[in-house]
């Protein structure tokens, strides 16, 4: 995963000069819904970008809660693991999910260097 | 002087691997060549389940295998007697295939043999319940096996892994009489996250369930092939 995101920051930078520019924060939008766990995402990105032009960028990552949609009621509701996922409502099965499973860059805070001429 | 900025670019994390999966399966689609995903945890039973599944699928269809490990070959190594095309693919530190090492595997194969003479890949990615569900690979169908073993709860505490599957299959069911273990419990906890999953009880030992399967997985290519 630290692999791909990387990658998407690199893919951010193409036609950029990378020595002109400092990437300041990295602002993620992860879901509750996803493999991410966002302490380890943090660490492994610290370690695998020592050294290199992303070496003092930060990443902040904003998480986003799980919600589901009743499928009887169609209420909105967090599910969770205690009640199997279910809706309080109306006790039925997760069907449709709304939120959670965000797993994007939403923005990149970085310095650019500009030379004034004349 | 520099200039603070801030772009917005809502780009997905994993789009270059949605992008490569999209290509692989527009490969297999190209070759007619069906592709199922097969994950697990570790020691759940995918190798003893491929076996047994491969000894009655090669009567009928040619099949090969892309075989993912972190580490070793031991269970590319267990499935070469069957005499069946063989990739295995060893993820280093990766805990997962992502499309491109699938991509790199089928590339590998076709050193081996003309993929359009094959029916049927089976990709038996490395043992884990996390992060396998989040890669696709560009297959037609994703297959989860779970063991009674490993406990009811699996579904609530890894719930994507079985949000995503199109087929859960409910291994080492010979081991039943011997543990204090609530099969409708487990069956209702795989529904609760994904009401639309088809879920078979089998054990590779006593071959039970193996016809279900076995006409599941010849139903799904009678419908890619037709």
């Amino acid at each position: 995963m630290t692999k791909c995101l990387i990658l998407s920051i690199e893919e951010w930078a193409e036609g950029k000069n990378k020595e002109n520019i400092l990437v300041e924060n990295i602002h993620l939008k992860v879901g509750e819904f996803t493999c991410i766990e966002p302490i380890a995402l943090i660490n492994t990105f610290n370690v695998a970008v020592k050294g290199s032009w992303l070496d003092s960028s930060k990443i902040i990552i904003e998480r986003i809660p799980l919600e589901g949609k009743c499928f009887k009621c169609k209420k909105l509701y967090f599910p969770n693991k205690e009640n199997a996922y279910k809706s309080p409502c109306c006790n039925v099965n997760l069907e449709e999910i709304t939120k959670g499973r965000e797993l994007k860059i939403s923005s990149i805070d970085f310095q650019e260097k500009k030379f004034i001429l004349g | 002087m520099h200039l603070s900025l801030s772009d917005k670019i809502e780009l997905n994390i994993l789009h270059h691997n949605s992008h490569q999966a999209e290509l692989n399966k527009i490969r297999f689609n190209d070759l007619k060549l069906i592709c199922l995903n097969i994950m697990s945890s570790p020691g759940a039973g995918k190798t003893k389940f491929l076996e047994k599944t491969l000894e009655d699928l090669i009567i009928n269809f040619r099949v090969a295998v892309l075989e993912g490990d972190m580490t070793t070959n031991l269970d590319a190594m267990r499935l070469e007697k069957l005499r069946i095309p063989i990739v295995p693919i060893t993820t280093g530190r990766a805990c997962h295939l992502d499309a491109n090492m699938v991509s790199g595997g089928l590339k590998i194969l076709e050193t081996k043999i003309n993929p359009e003479l094959l029916d049927i890949l089976l990709v038996e990615n490395v043992g884990n319940l996390v992060c396998p569900a989040e890669f696709e690979i560009g297959e037609h169908f994703k297959i989860v096996l779970l063991s009674i073993t490993e406990g009811e709860d699996k579904p609530l505490k890894y719930p994507i892994m079985f949000r995503e599957a199109d087929l859960v299959l409910i291994t080492k069911i010979d081991l039943l009489p011997y543990l204090n273990f609530d099969i409708q419990e487990l069956k209702s906890n795989i529904l609760s996250t994904n009401s639309k999953t088809e879920i078979i009880e089998i054990s590779s030992i006593s071959k039970t369930g193996f016809d279900l399967w076995e006409n599941w997985i010849m139903d799904k290519i009678k419908a890619f092939k037709a």
